[in-house]
């Protein structure tokens, strides 16, 4: 009965910090809101570690009837078992130390208690979404965390590219959810069920029917896999559909770690994880999920390798892991992609909590070519920030141990290998360039944050910072410099406002500067923000060693029991895979963290070298190939034309002219030759009145 | 021989002086009295000269009720416009437009 505290106590925390009156503070919603992530956390581990000791059954929890409609009935139900467990301590754990965190984070806000609201009921609609038992209840959590998105990426919505953000996501999700309602019609029209499990249990038998659709047959589970796995590449940000994702760095850091990172954009793999007996009927499905994983992954790690926003890097950087997460479930490793859902939420949560430590000490300045040096000032945002950093590259050895990431990745790749078909070497191809690039980003970031010498003195924020300092004493400026951090941060564009030193791009000229600080000192974050690092760093470092026996392993049939495929002949095949299969990885990795340590701490000309070799190149990844550009030309310029041709001529000039606007001029002008017969003179009153008595006469002599 | 129809001409001739007299005055609001007045006796005429043709009496009879609710209505009619010039200080019938709406 534990599950029912820990999906309505984030709900109820959510309501009571919300709803409550603006007297009581920011500690008493506060304190809920956190206290009741930290219980939810508490209740979920025993839940994971019964799973884990293989003494747990799946079972369902009854909450409420919901619909009894004819045939269709279904009902709000939460549904415990070994996937949805992962998914619990995952969502409850990084939540509770998120929440933990934003104390330190957002203390300078005024609106702490929304803040802390919006995230619990993030909290209860993520809960809902893996709990579910039914797909109509999936959906509800399914939209639930998109309100929350949009809500949190929003939350500092007088900034406007902010709301332009939080609109982005929420329409680009729209897409994918498009594709998810589909699904579930599909489904119920095929299957006559919204059911979870009798819909897994019908699905083989579907398996070679065909469906009529548009005029042609097509396969069933084809299009509903295909249909669902559109809903999986929205909220997963899947290309085509990634483009709010790196959109979504406008809302604050905390909400980066918890939805953009660690749980929300995870929905569409957990999606796909709970639904695999379905895909598993559907080659095809699963050969393009598969494609679109490895593209992803690749797509994104070559973005991320020019970005210079620190927390866009990391948005990238998820992309690309979610990009391995998909080919791993579509190569049918569904255990190795819940695994490398979980190290990454520990580790990626910890990387984005860290950024936010970065921007915390350097007056919310984001861009990387501004710090350097913050190694010795902010030593355990740095070690915390190196373990994460071990932990995506995925440092270790093979056979033996290494961090988080290395267990999870090295298994989704000899899965993608192993699964022998034509795309699966595709996608083991493109993870293994991704994993490159992985290491070379993630370390470019340490290097340029940490390492070299100071550059801060030509940010904007900095230089707020000391002018402030030095205006009006040293105690109040951390506020006042804060409200201009707000005012100014537009580093969602690409074309940033500083005179930028461009590391890389025009050669670095940081050198002429003193020593670069400004005569600026960043602090080191308080303990409420220092300490989900250091217990994030735990998971990061161990999460991957152990757990991986119940995950991908001997131990992978007992601990998931059927809650999703477990394909035998792959895992022996995993087993089978050739020496250089293992090694690869971490032969890149090592590749990518030299390459990155030559070139922004060697050699600093190197990559200005490189970038003035590739140039093109260089700018079409550096824009992002050109998607938002792309879907500007075909997509939005075109509804805006659309909506202008709508509203002046359809609207206006048609709806308007002869409907409302056309009766009232009528009234009008026709009021006013009434008007005129309303003279007031006594003799024309006369005279209409005997025209009246003479028609009416005439008219009963006539008739 | 005077014949019935000569009276009605008459009577037409003064029911449209009166009427005319009501909707071409511009002048006095008097005059709209005595238009009615001369309409009121146009119809009298009539009420008299079919009477005497129909051997009916019942219409000099009512001729005699007209007279009545004339002379009442000249009286009450006066009285009004004399208040209504103590207040506006004109009773020329253009400047009488205060029943606009």
């Amino acid at each position: 009965m534990s599950i029912l505290f820990i999906v309505f106590l984030p709900l109820l925390a959510s309501i009571l910090a919300g709803f409550a009156n603006k007297s009581l503070g920011f500690v008493v919603p506060k304190v809920l809101t956190t206290g009741a992530l930290f219980i939810a956390c508490i209740l979920s581990w025993p839940i994971f570690i019964s799973f884990l000791g293989g003494n747990a059954e799946a079972h369902v929890v009854p909450v409420l009837k919901w619909v009894a409609s004819g045939t269709m009935t279904f009902d709000w139900a939460l549904r415990v078992d070994a996937l949805t467990a992962v998914m619990l301590v995952v969502i409850t754990s990084v939540s509770a130390l998120v929440h933990l965190y934003s104390w330190g984070y957002m203390s300078d806000e005024p609106d702490q208690p929304r803040f802390f609201a919006y995230l619990s009921l993030f909290t209860f609609a993520m809960l809902m979404l893996v709990t579910a038992d039914n797909l109509v209840q999936m959906f509800f959590g399914w939209e639930g965390v998109g309100l929350a998105s949009y809500l949190l990426i929003g939350f500092w919505f007088r900034k406007p590219s902010a709301g332009a953000a939080a609109i982005k996501a929420f329409v680009v999700n729209r897409v994918g959810d498009l594709g998810f309602m589909l699904g579930i019609f599909a489904t119920y029209l095929v299957f006559g069920t919204v059911s979870i499990p009798e819909i897994l249990h019908a699905a083989p038998s579907m398996a070679g029917s065909t469906i009529g659709f548009l005029g042609h047959r097509f396969d069933t589970m084809t299009v509903i896999c295909l249909l669902l796995f559109v809903g999986a590449m929205g909220k997963s940000a899947q290309l085509g559909l990634h483009t709010w994702l790196p959109d979504a760095m406008e809302g604050p850091t905390p909400v980066s770690a918890l939805i953009h990172a660690a749980t929300m954009v995870t929905a569409g793999v957990f999606m796909v994880c709970r639904l695999s007996p379905m895909f598993e009927q559907s080659a095809t499905a699963m050969h393009f999920i598969t494609f679109i994983g490895a593209a992803t992954c690749f797509f994104a790690a070559t973005v991320g390798c020019t970005q210079w926003d620190i927390k866009r890097v990391i948005a990238y950087s998820t992309c690309s892991q979610l990009g391995y997460m998909f080919f791993a479930a579509g190569s049918g490793a569904y255990g190795a992609a819940m695994f490398h859902l979980f190290t990454h939420a520990f580790f990626k949560a910890l990387l984005f909590l860290g950024a936010g430590s970065v921007i915390h000490a350097m007056h919310h300045e984001q861009d990387m070519r501004f710090y350097g040096g913050l190694r010795k000032k902010i030593p355990i945002t740095f070690w915390t920030m190196t373990a994460g950093t071990l932990a995506i590259t995925g440092v270790g050895i093979a056979g033996v141990a290494g961090f988080a990431g290395f267990h999870s990745k090295d298994a989704i790749l000899e899965a993608a290998f192993a699964s022998g078909s034509s795309v699966g070497t595709f996608a083991f191809w493109m993870g293994i360039f991704a994993a490159l690039m992985t290491s070379f980003y993630s370390w470019r970031l340490v290097f340029l944050t940490f390492f070299g010498k100071p550059r801060w003195i030509q940010s904007e924020h900095i230089q707020h910072a000391v002018h402030d300092a030095h205006g009006h004493g040293h105690d109040d400026h951390a506020h006042d410099a804060h409200d201009d951090a707000h005012a100014h941060d537009d580093h969602a564009h690409d074309d940033h406002a500083h005179a930028a030193p461009d590391i890389g791009s025009s050669g670095p000229d940081y050198a002429d500067h003193g020593d670069g600080t400004g005569g600026y000192h960043p602090h080191e974050s308080p303990l409420v923000m220092l300490l989900p690092l250091l217990i994030l760093s735990l998971g990061a470092v161990f999460a991957g060693f152990v757990f991986e026996h119940y995950f991908v392993s001997e131990g992978e049939g007992a601990f998931w029991k059927g809650s999703l495929v477990f394909p035998e002949h792959l895992l022996h095949a995993m087993h089978g895979v050739p020496l250089w299969v293992k090694w690869a990885p971490f032969t890149v990795m090592a590749i990518g963290f030299v390459t990155a340590w030559y070139g922004y701490i060697r050699n600093l000309d190197f990559p200005k070298a490189v970038v003035a070799q590739i140039g093109p190149v260089y700018t079409f990844v550096y824009r992002k190939w050109m998607f938002d550009e792309l879907y500007d030309r075909i997509f939005v310029k075109p509804a805006f034309w659309l909506g202008q041709v709508f509203w002046k001529v359809l609207d206006i000039g048609i709806i308007d002219r002869f409907g409302p606007d056309g009766a009232a001029a009528v009234v009008a002008r026709g009021s006013t030759y009434a008007q005129k017969v309303q003279s007031g003179y006594l003799y024309s009153y006369a005279l209409v009145m005997l025209l009246g008595l003479v028609g009416a006469i005439s008219w009963v002599i006539a008739g | 021989m005077i014949g019935v129809e000569h009276y009605v001409v008459v009577s037409s001739i003064l029911f449209v002086l009166g009427v005319l007299g009501i909707f071409l005055n511009r002048k006095n609001i008097i005059v709209i009295l005595m238009a009615i007045e001369l309409i009121l006796l146009a119809v009298n005429i009539n009420l008299v000269a079919f009477s005497a043709f129909l051997h009916d009496l019942t219409g000099q009879i009512f001729a005699m009720f007209v007279l009545t609710v004339a002379a009442g209505e000249a009286a009450v009619g006066l009285a009004i416009l004399v208040i209504y010039f103590r207040g506006r200080g004109t009773i020329a019938v253009d400047d009488v437009n205060r029943m606009k709406g």
